[in-house]
């Protein structure tokens, strides 16, 4: 699960690390109170409007300001507030639809009053499959992006693991420290940057914290400018406050409406859907259409329990894309009778009475033989398959005559 | 010989009395598994589906001298049954739950990699020799004993493969479900190599999906070490960039582990890669008869 800047922010000024104080704003009412109350209280003269999507590189697609003054502020809280922000990262990049800005940070200027004496740092803390440890990565190369970085500059991408069972030592904070090239107050600043950080990062059973850029001020303070903050979506029963800060807003309604429902679902752009029990199976499933002529338009894994209700409600969530031009249901029946799924289909169908795709039914497993016997049977405009290959087939016949 | 599991392991249900866990240990019992008993803490001494409970994998190690473990513990508590199993001496354990937290299994992965045990999965539906142990929650009646090895993070498309490999007349010597998520216990690698080790098993169905790198280190050892064909199989070639894909582990980082880029170096490797999953069966019938 994904937080927005200003939530990851509270997330980390909780656990002690210095971050780049602000308040956010849903109307440019808001947006002037809260400027308002941000000069009185960090003595900020000018102040930074932020869009808070969950995308990066919302400041090349214009979401990100600096104001100077009450009328800047509106002015630029004004255009951000409503506006569709595309950046390389909203659905269909650069020149998609790009995403409506709903909510607003209003940050202080924390690069004043010395912009020169400043300098922006790269930090970002997740799980390395390989290692299958915590690494922290760190670079002074901060405020870009960190890929291109390790692309045209890999000596300059540092990376430090995470023994699991002793956590993060104090050597291994001096070393980030010493290897981003810092000295006295910054040094120290750094060390216990790093270590909140760190503690954050596990106590909060995140996923990815990515804080770029993290700045040394000219004062020679450590902040946290900017927060990006994934939480692991299995750990969340642990973190109830965490949980409510989800943003169904910044998804997509189809898909948080599949989750009320139970079925693990994730929209695409293709003509065929699919329904499928199992994730493996599910993927396989869409490379199949794929190699039959077709382009698949959802992720679907129907999980253990195909019955009827669940059948109906995987067919209306797939058939509300008017892309669909034909349906391919993919179940291996082991716990699950296949004679079961297919009454399933059927009486979905039935219920529903306004299917007007093709259907593909492909049941393999327990009692598939009297599964295709139902949908045979049934009378409906649903072609039936045993084999992988028979269904992948009658999807490439479909979509000749579609 | 079989790997892993044979009709000789001593195998203990953790989670024993629990819906799934009763349901499948019954399901495994059925098909003629040795379990030895199971763990539910506080129904020590009592008796269920005519077997005996202990209180802790210790206690089931001393009595019933169980070597293998099946554990279906919900999320929050798997990551404990896991070191638990792992500290009694247990030498082989399945852990079929999903849903285990990332840091968790952190923890856990440091905790058994200096003791004496092997961990398959989590998230995983668990290993299989067929007609003598079925340790997992994998359908019995489509495997066939014979000589081919699978190895797999997914559970259905795993028995898509065994089906497939049924079908064309072949059967199967040890399937085993590494698990679909970011940390397993058993890498593609680890099981590919006890299969190639194996004098029972004559080809390796490898199936993968994106995500990680377990295939491309899995590929790069067959490459030095394979003495039989391996046929490989990525799910996901359609999937995009960022998404999770049902299975936590199954999410695309990078140029490296997408379907396309696993693909190409398990070729380069010399396996047999196929594009659709409905072809693994028959490449390895052919792979086979030369």
């Amino acid at each position: 699960m994904n937080l927005h800047e200003y939530q990851g922010k509270e997330l980390l000024k909780s656990f002690g690390v210095p971050i780049q104080e602000g308040i956010v704003a849903t109307t440019v009412e808001e947006a002037v109170a809260a400027f308002t109350k941000l000069q009185a209280d960090t003595g900020t003269e000018a102040a930074v409007v932020k869009a808070q999507i969950h995308a990066g590189g919302r400041g090349k697609g214009g979401g990100v300001k600096l104001v100077k003054n009450i009328d800047e502020l509106k002015e630029n809280a004004g255009n951000i507030l409503g506006m569709m922000l595309k950046t390389p990262q909203t659905p269909g990049g650069v020149d998609g639809p790009g995403k409506l800005v709903r909510k607003i940070l209003i940050a202080q200027d924390v690069y004043a009053p010395d912009f020169d004496a400043c300098k922006e740092y790269y930090v970002s803390i997740l799980m390395d499959r390989e290692s299958k440890r915590n690494v922290i990565i760190y670079s002074t190369e901060g405020g870009m992006d960190i890929e291109a970085v390790a692309e045209e500059t890999p000596h300059l991408v540092h990376k430090e693991f995470v023994d699991p069972t002793l956590g993060l030592q104090g050597f291994q904070m001096r070393k980030i420290a010493f290897n981003l090239g810092l000295s006295g107050v910054a040094f120290k600043g750094m060390t216990k940057f790093i270590n909140s950080l760190y503690t954050a990062f596990v106590k909060s059973d995140a996923s990815l914290f990515e804080i770029n850029p993290c700045l040394k001020t000219g004062d020679d303070r450590i902040i946290a400018v900017d927060s990006k903050v994934s939480i692991d979506d299995n750990a969340l029963f642990r973190h109830p406050d965490l949980a409510a800060m989800r943003d169904t807003d910044e998804e997509d309604p189809v898909e948080v409406e599949a989750q009320s429902f139970g079925l693990n679902f994730v929209n695409l752009d293709g003509n065929v859907g699919c329904m499928v029990n199992g994730a493996g199976l599910a993927m396989a499933t869409m490379d199949i259409i794929k190699l039959s002529g077709g382009e698949p338009a959802n992720f679907l894994d129907v999980g253990g329990t195909a019955d009827a209700e669940r059948v109906e409600k995987a067919f209306r969530i797939i058939l509300r894309d008017p892309k669909v031009k034909a349906i391919l249901i993919n179940i291996f029946g082991g716990i699950v009778r296949c004679d079961r799924v297919a009454q399933g289909v059927v009486d979905a169908y039935k219920n529903m009475g306004n299917i007007t795709v093709p259907i593909i039914v492909r049941l393999q497993g327990t009692n598939a033989d009297i599964a295709k016997v139902i949908i045979d049977e049934s009378g409906l405009e649903v072609h039936s398959a045993i084999l992988l290959q028979e269904a992948a087939d009658l999807v490439a016949d479909v979509l000749k005559k579609a | 010989m079989a790997v892993l599991v044979t009709k000789d392991s001593k195998i203990i249900v953790q989670g024993f009395t629990g819906k799934e866990g009763t349901f499948h240990a019954g399901q495994m019992i059925e098909y003629g598994t040795n379990v030895v008993g199971g763990v539910t803490p506080g129904k020590g001494g009592t008796t269920h589906l005519e077997k005996p409970v202990f209180n802790t994998v210790d206690e089931a190690v001393k009595n019933a001298g169980a070597d293998t473990s099946i554990i279906f513990v919900p999320p929050r508590f798997a990551g404990d049954a896991i070191m638990e199993a792992a500290d009694a001496g247990i030498k082989v354990i399945i852990c079929i739950t999903e849903g285990i937290p990332v840091q968790d299994m952190v923890k856990v992965k440091s905790y058994i990699e200096d003791r004496d045990c092997r961990l398959v999965g989590p998230n995983c539906p668990g290993v299989m020799t067929p007609d003598e142990a079925k340790v997992g929650i994998m359908p019995g009646f489509i495997h066939r004993k014979g000589r081919i090895g699978i190895v797999s993070r997914s559970g259905t498309l795993t028995y898509e493969a065994v089906d497939q490999v049924t079908k064309a007349g072949m059967g199967q010597s040890t399937c085993i479900g590494i698990g679909g998520d970011p940390i397993v216990g058993t890498t593609t690698k680890d099981a590919v190599q006890l299969l190639m080790e194996d004098p029972d098993t004559d080809g390796i169905v490898m199936i993968g999906e994106i995500g990680g790198n377990m295939e491309a280190d899995a590929a790069y050892w067959i490459k030095e070490n394979a003495t039989k064909p391996v046929v490989g199989f990525i799910a996901g070639q359609t999937a995009p960039k960022g998404r999770t894909m049902g299975h936590a582990g199954a999410i695309i980082g990078g140029a490296d582990d997408t379907a396309e880029a696993k693909m190409k170096i398990m070729e380069e490797c010399g396996i047999l890669v196929v594009k659709s999953p409905a072809h693994i069966g028959v490449t390895m019938q052919k792979a086979l008869e030369k």
